[in-house]
């Protein structure tokens, strides 16, 4: 089976500075994978390269059968990127933001109310403008918007950055469900204790390439959920399992 | 596409109607220009009344600019940018949204302008089709000119002063041709200014076609 993502001796600039040197990966579908490594590593580079954002210059990059060295375009849709920006739009409610989303990404009707009771936004915050919240809620608010894309492909980026610790854990319940119904997720984070826990292996990134030895992590379950990979279900999370508990 | 275009375009006038940028401040700032001119001008009544088209459209063109770059600040903040790039919203579509939410709100200044001169300039607001089609089409070819140097300079760190230099050399035969369509519709010989009208119906066409065509690749480049 061919893998969700596949790269080859890829390097990508930031300007003059190579920041992947030589990336060699390959990541299988429904697979869970940290991405460590020290700041300045290329982990946020690598998942901006995955995403389409950024260029390879040399080397081999297919995203979900895409070869990203000719097009890098049509293949984002298919992608979700949580990032450390929430592409949110300061004067707009969380609701019109969600909304606004949910319609640019085709999403089923009920996806964006769905999305705004799972991520505990469904109540007097839906109506208030992204600018009077907290950080831990535009977060919240961002993934609701995550959730929303439904992608096949989730590429976070320290997601749990500004989350409390029970919003923490729902994120992490929210990344079993996703991978249990066969999404590929990339997690790069420097929490690596609650991260290994979700993930099925790590890898190690040093100067912009890929550190020789991987580690496989026993993926932590949660309560009553199996996680047996499946590849013949359509991975992306509908409304329905938006709203479950 | 044109989906897409309704969409973006909602979206940025619901910003326009949640934050109130253009009604609190670039209105303002246009009657402002309109006050600040006549006071420049109005020893010589004579003059005024001469200059009123010229003034009236600098007056527009630096509104537009204004509506421009706040069109493309909203979405260079917070990654506003690489989520519309990731959204799998048609570039020209996207285009064709930021065009339209740009050219509603100019065209809105533009009728507070034009009761401005009526009232400061006194102003006798004849060959009145004239005059609203002569605000259609250089709206149309402001809004698009804009759209498609806005996102060219919104990459840019440099974008708040670039965007000026960029954009309002090409909009001078704009600013000449919708200038000649008014002194005709002003003077009563609206003849005299249809043909200004058309010149600037064709450069709103093709930049209204050079974007829908190059917007995706500006996008990604800059």
């Amino acid at each position: 089976m061919e893998p969700v993502i596949h790269l080859r001796s890829a390097v990508s600039l930031l300007g003059r500075f190579p920041a992947l040197a030589g990336v060699d990966l390959d990541i299988d579908r429904g697979e869970i994978v940290l991405l460590q490594g020290p700041n300045g590593a290329g982990k946020t580079t690598l998942l901006r390269v995955c995403a389409g954002l950024v260029p390879v210059v040399s080397g081999t990059a297919v995203v979900l059968g895409h070869d990203l060295t000719v097009d890098r375009r049509s293949v984002r849709a298919r992608i979700g990127l949580l990032a450390h920006a929430t592409g949110l739009y300061d004067d707009l409610t969380v609701e019109d933001n969600i909304r606004f989303w949910a319609r640019a990404v085709h999403a089923e009707e009920g996806t964006a109310d769905a999305a705004l009771g799972r991520l505990g936004l469904d109540g007097r915050l839906r109506s208030v403008p992204v600018s009077r919240l907290s950080a831990g809620q535009r977060r919240r608010a961002s993934i609701a918007v995550f959730i929303v894309r439904r992608p096949e492909l989730w590429l976070l980026d320290e997601p749990h950055a500004g989350l409390d610790r029970n919003a923490r854990d729902q994120f992490d319940a929210l990344v079993r469900e996703g991978a249990s119904r066969g999404a590929t997720i990339v997690i790069a984070s420097h929490e690596t204790e609650r991260a290994q826990g979700l993930a099925d292996r790590s890898v190690t990134l040093v100067g912009g390439t890929v550190a020789p030895r991987e580690e496989p992590h026993a993926r932590a379950v949660g309560d009553g959920e199996t996680f047996s990979n499946p590849t013949d279900v359509d991975p992306r999370p509908g409304p329905e399992a938006l709203r479950a508990p | 596409m044109l989906r897409d275009a309704w969409l973006m375009a909602g979206k940025d006038l619901r910003l326009e109607w949640r934050s109130r940028v253009v009604l609190n401040q670039i209105a303002p700032l246009a009657l402002l220009f309109l006050v600040l001119f006549a006071f420049g001008l109005d020893p010589d009544k004579g003059l005024l009344d001469k200059a009123t088209p010229g003034l009236y459209w600098v007056a527009v063109l630096f509104c537009g600019l204004l509506a421009v770059q706040r069109s493309f600040a909203l979405e260079s903040t917070d990654g506003n940018r690489d989520a519309l790039r990731m959204s799998g919203l048609e570039p020209g579509g996207i285009f064709l949204g930021k065009f339209s939410a740009i050219a509603a709100q100019l065209l809105a200044l533009e009728a507070l302008l034009l009761a401005g001169v009526a009232i400061l300039y006194s102003a006798r607001l004849d060959g009145f089709g004239l005059l609203a089609l002569t605000c259609v089409v250089a709206t149309a070819a402001i809004a698009a000119a804009g759209t498609l140097y806005g996102v060219l300079a919104a990459g840019l760190r440099v974008r708040e002063t670039l965007l000026p230099l960029l954009l309002l050399p090409v909009l001078a035969p704009v600013l000449l041709g919708s200038t000649r369509a008014f002194e005709a519709a002003l003077s009563g010989t609206t003849t005299d200014g249809w043909p200004w009208v058309g010149l600037i119906a064709i450069f709103a066409l093709v930049y209204v076609g050079a974007g829908i065509a190059a917007f995706g690749s500006l996008m990604e480049e800059t």
